[in-house]
């Protein structure tokens, strides 16, 4: 397995000894005979991204259910926020909940509310902002994904492309620090993937959003790792990033549950693992 | 074979399991909060407002067949006359619940499972858990206490309508004085009557929303999952209708008479 240390992919500015945002230190899952994950282990620091790279069935998703804690782990640690979550009770978990947006394959989007419902959902219904606000902050998050204009629309008069970005807008709404996108471009055509894959970008360097990002879509996790958002005026730029930048995405390989690669994009693309040279060919 | 049994054994024991688990959690976020209200106001309108055509049709229908086929039987004894006495004490001591559930179970049992089931397979429920909501307060409680509370309402009206039903019968087709209907009913029903009436939609409509909604939450493999459920709800509640339904004469005849 390739590993690189962590150390040596610091953003600028960021201390050595910052407590990760989210930690996996061998995290064990089996559903009957089967194993989904073994001894899985990585860090993330605030503000950094992570891509899971992998096959369908490769526990790609497992890893944010369990960092959600939908599912218990057979073995390990997830720490989230510096919080032991493997352990914690549902009730606990709502809490540790609050600071982390999910982008769900196909959105998940509530058939039965509208767009600005969806989006203001856990602001409306958790939060007891006055609703004047969460309007305010609906019209705001839309405005971002540039979507303002279906703000009033049910999902199912939406594209796939308008449902995922909506989708986005609902996880960013409350303004969490960690944002999990599980396929968040599958099943999409290249530009509206692309589309969605800027949205990311935007959250990672705009609101210093930390992310995980789990795809087996190649072409969308180089693209977030090689580009980054800049202001220009009143604007917002997607440009190609420097070497520096690209390498802090930090790619992780799974293969049938296990680890098979940990690194940057550089990393990645030298990589002499036939069967990561196969994926990635 | 012995393979085959145990499993089967397994899978059972886990259902009773996780439908009791179900209720507790429901029972717990029913008197905790946060508490949905407009959810259950929602709910109360769909499962009640939303049954009234078909409760009130079985009713009055169920009354007018119970009415004509009684009379021909009391005419053999005399007794047309006191046609009303048996359709009002069938009607609410038991046609009146026991159909109102059956309907309930077809109509509202099938729609929680077929909306919770796709809720489910869409992610929709890990989506509410991961915006901070739980599941059970949001979706379960409101359709269990409006269950809870619609069903014995609906219920009442299925009695009312089944004994217009009769009346309209008995007037029209058997020639039964109107007066010598109602008061033949009103000299026969009693308090237990009212009583047994009120106390079993209370308990069906209980069971007809927690089966819906465990068989729901526990929906797998996609739309063909979907109609499953929804299949094995609406089996699963008009038995347990039934069920109940006799267990619960049963004690109450102990009780109440």
């Amino acid at each position: 397995m390739d590993r690189q240390p962590t150390e040596d992919r610091q953003p600028t500015g960021v201390q050595l000894v910052e407590s990760p945002a989210i930690e996996l230190a061998r995290v064990s899952l089996s559903f009957d005979e089967s194993v989904v994950l073994q001894d899985v282990s990585f860090t993330l620091l605030p503000g950094h991204t992570k891509i899971i790279l992998g096959a369908s069935g490769s526990g790609k998703s497992t890893i944010l259910k369990l960092i959600l804690g939908f599912w218990k782990p057979d073995g390990g640690i997830i720490r989230v926020r510096g919080e032991r979550t493997d352990t914690m009770s549902e009730r606990d978990l709502m809490r540790v909940r609050a600071d982390i947006g999910m982008v769900f394959q196909e959105g998940a989007l509530f058939d039965s509310l509208s767009v600005a419902e969806n989006v203001g959902y856990k602001l409306y219904e958790e939060s007891g902002t006055p609703p004047g606000d969460v309007r305010r902050r609906v019209e705001q998050v839309l405005g971002f994904i540039g979507l303002a204009d279906y703000i009033d629309n049910m999902p199912s008069e939406l594209s796939g492309g308008q449902r995922r970005r909506v989708a986005i807008a609902r996880a960013m709404a409350a303004k969490p620090g960690i944002i999990l996108y599980d396929e968040a471009t599958t099943g999409l055509d290249p530009i509206t993937a692309i589309t969605v894959d800027e949205e990311i970008i935007k959250l990672r360097d705009l609101e210093r959003v930390t992310s995980i990002i789990v795809t087996h879509q190649l072409r969308d996790a180089f693209y977030i790792a090689t580009h980054e958002a800049i202001r220009d005026g009143s604007r917002v730029r997607i440009v190609a990033a420097d070497e520096q930048k690209a390498d802090e995405a930090e790619f992780i390989m799974l293969r049938n549950g296990r680890v098979a690669f940990e690194g940057n994009a550089s990393e990645l693309r030298a990589t002499h693992d036939s069967y990561l040279k196969t994926f990635l060919s | 074979m012995l393979d085959i049994l145990t499993t089967w054994l397994k899978g059972g024991v886990l259902e009773v399991q996780e439908y009791v688990r179900l209720q507790a959690a429901a029972l717990q976020a029913a008197v905790s909060r946060p508490f949905y209200a407009r959810d259950v106001v929602e709910q109360f309108d769909q499962i009640g407002i939303g049954s009234l055509t078909v409760v009130v049709l079985t009713g009055f229908f169920t009354g007018a067949v119970l009415a004509l086929q009684t009379g021909i039987t009391l005419d053999n004894f005399g007794a047309r006359p006191f046609v009303g006495q048996l359709v009002s004490a069938s009607m609410i001591r038991e046609l009146g619940p026991v159909l109102t559930g059956l309907m309930l179970a077809g109509r509202i049992g099938s729609g929680i499972a077929a909306e919770l089931g796709s809720m489910v397979v869409t992610d929709q429920i890990n989506a509410l858990r991961a915006l901070g909501t739980d599941p059970v307060r949001k979706l379960v409680v409101p359709r269990v206490l409006a269950g809870l509370f619609m069903a014995p309402v609906l219920t009442v009206l299925a009695d009312a309508l089944g004994i217009l039903g009769g009346w309209f019968i008995a007037v029209f087709q058997l020639r039964v004085a109107s007066s010598l209907y109602w008061t033949s009913i009103v000299d026969v029903l009693a308090l237990p009557d009212a009583w047994m009436g009120l106390i079993k939609p209370f308990c069906l409509g209980y069971v007809i929303t927690t089966i819906g909604c465990h068989v729901g939450l526990r929906t797998k493999g996609g739309t063909q999952g979907v109609g499953r459920s929804t299949t094995n709800a609406v089996v699963a509640s008009s038995v347990a209708v039934i069920a109940v339904d006799f267990f619960l004469t049963r004690l109450l005849i102990t009780l109440l008479y």
